[in-house]
């Protein structure tokens, strides 16, 4: 089992928002194991325990359907992301498996040019070392404000 | 009546008359949506008269001393449970220069201190005491003929209803079973049949008039059409059976689909996918895994009450959806997802799953969040022109199809009556 270390999981971060920003979605639900949890919440449910996601995955099939709803039903304007993310904690090491805090800013570019801080908060990780690879076990994305404007389509 | 509303797009800022046009109920003339007069009249007429406005859940102020912050229209409203136990709901501001009471979305408190002055409020909303009263070395202070009790925020009227707490501003609005109309009354029990636990809590700004999104809800002809997550995966609800009924204030509706055969509980996604086309198949179905929790076959049922709640059932994913109007172009849609007390490890799973339909990153309803926006920008200059509704004819009532405006009618015939345009 290969050591977890913070050169890897910096540099799964920086791979993970790279493929969302930019329109890779596809790729995107490589980032985690079969059996993960995603889930966008906000800090006030989290503090409550409350455990309805905004969005909510309990398996790699679930991100994959995702989008695919997204390429193909969803209706919604053109929009991108560009995620800036801050410095990553790990709270957690060994076994196999890492817990890491790392906070980040979504800044939400629409079609027209209008430009807006979207969701900022902080993602609660636990990283899977499967053989050379790291994979998201469970990825909490943990939105400071409990508002969203107008949708989310694009996953955080 | 006449009401003074800018000329949309016009250069001019001289104020004209505008008045309903003629069509009755199948011509919605777009200044309703802009009109700054309007929005205050709204305040005045719909939120503030005769109308029950819903404040927050039963299970929120559970208990003596918890409170619940919220609006009525865009009066700032606090809700509390008082030692008594009963539930009280007052006007979230201070009886002496108006300042907030209670500053937070909700807690537990003994008593409201405003922080401005230190006013001190009960439970009820009463003035309890005003800081240096009496003055400060018998100097200053309140006027001998000032009586506390001649002072304090307004209060509303509370009615409790399957767990939902409502209030009122109005001495003359009816009682709550009669204002939601037997039928109505019966499809929000059939829901809300049991205590509730809230699951989540979330806002979704909407860049639009609160009107346009509540259209929206009860417009059965869009959902098909709008929102094609279900058409796209090929998934057939088996709801062949449905239908939709309007109460008779018009402002409360309630539209509904029946699976037809009624499947075993997990075997929904079994009967249901067609799974023929392998690029349009759900990858995990497991979302599609619900139960026929009220035992009537309904799969969907979707219910409003005039003039700002939705009670959602999308299988197993409730939610009680609250519209509270934020400027004229803009609404704050408040979501509270809801499960049962008695739920098994097993069925909140699926509401968490199934969560995945609604809400602002829902499948089959993030749309509704961008599309009265659609509506909002394209009539920017359009005031003087008016949408058309005139699917399923001119009326208000059920016809026994969805491919009908007939509650989207129904909207604008209660809010004419209460506006008095």
């Amino acid at each position: 089992m290969s050591e977890i270390t913070l050169d890897r999981i910096v540099a799964v971060q920086a791979a993970y928002i790279r493929c969302i920003d930019g329109n890779a979605l596809e790729d995107w639900p490589e980032f985690f194991a079969d059996d993960c949890l995603y889930k966008v919440t906000t800090a006030e449910n989290h503090k409550n325990g409350f455990e309805a996601g905004i969005i909510y995955a309990d398996s790699k099939g679930m991100l994959e359907d995702r989008i695919l709803a997204l390429r193909q039903a969803n209706i919604y304007e053109k929009q991108s992301y560009r995620h800036i993310l801050g410095l990553p904690v790990i709270v957690s090491n060994g076994g196999g498996e890492a817990e890491c805090e790392t906070p980040f800013l979504v800044v939400r570019i629409m079609h027209d040019g209008q430009t807006d801080v979207f969701a900022t908060g902080v993602y609660i990780d636990t990283f899977r070392a499967q053989g050379n690879q790291l994979k998201f076990a469970s990825r909490l994305v943990v939105c400071d404000s409990s508002r969203i404007d107008t949708l989310m389509a694009i996953p955080l | 009546m006449n009401v003074n509303v800018p000329n949309g797009g016009a250069l001019s800022n001289a104020a004209q008359p505008m008045e309903w046009p003629d069509g009755e109920l199948t011509r919605i003339p777009f200044w309703i949506y802009q009109a700054p007069d309007i929005y205050a009249l709204e305040q005045k007429r719909v939120y503030e008269g005769p109308v029950w406005n819903y404040l927050c859940l039963e299970a929120e102020v559970a208990k003596p001393g918890d409170y619940r912050t919220t609006f009525v229209g865009s009066m700032p409203v606090v809700v509390a449970r008082d030692f008594d136990e009963e539930i009280y709901a007052f006007e979230n501001r201070c009886a002496h220069r108006g300042a907030l009471i209670a500053l937070d979305s909700g807690g537990k408190a003994r008593d409201f201190t405003c922080v401005y002055h230190a006013w001190n409020y009960d439970l009820k909303g009463n003035l309890r005491t005003v800081a240096f009263e009496e003055g400060v070395n018998d100097k200053g202070g309140m006027a001998k003929t000032f009586c506390r009790s001649d002072h304090g925020p307004r209060k509303l009227r509370i009615a409790t209803f399957a767990g939902l707490v409502f209030g009122s501003l109005s001495d003359d609005v009816p009682p709550i079973e009669e204002y939601l109309g037997e039928e109505i009354a019966a499809k929000i029990r059939r829901v809300l049949c049991k205590p509730v636990v809230v699951t989540g809590r979330f806002t979704q700004s909407l860049n639009n008039n609160w009107k346009l999104y509540f259209e929206n809800v009860k417009d059965t002809y869009h959902a098909s059409l709008l929102h094609t997550f279900f058409t796209t995966f090929r998934i057939n609800r088996l709801s062949q059976k449905g239908g939709m009924i309007v109460s008779p204030s018009g402002g409360n509706h309630a539209s509904f689909s029946y699976t037809d055969t009624k499947p075993a509980d997990h075997d929904y996604a079994a009967l249901g996918l067609r799974s023929d086309n392998e690029d349009f198949a759900l990858k995990d179905t497991s979302l599609l895994n619900s139960v026929d929790e009220f035992g009537d076959g309904c799969n969907m049922q979707i219910l409003t009450v005039f003039p700002g709640l939705v009670v959602q059932q999308i299988q197993n994913a409730l939610a009680i959806r609250q519209i509270l109007p934020k400027g004229q172009f803009h609404t704050a849609l408040n979501w509270t997802t809801i499960g049962f007390a008695d739920d098994t490890p097993d069925m909140k799973t699926a509401r968490l799953r199934q969560g995945n339909l609604a809400g602002p990153a829902g499948y089959v309803s993030m749309e509704d969040g961008a599309v009265g926006g659609f509506v909002q920008r394209g009539v920017a200059t359009a005031g003087d022109e008016r949408a058309v509704v005139e699917m399923g004819g001119s009326g208000t009532t059920n016809d026994g199809t969805r491919a009908t405006e007939a509650s989207v009618r129904g909207f604008w015939k209660c809010y004419r009556a209460h506006m008095a345009i």
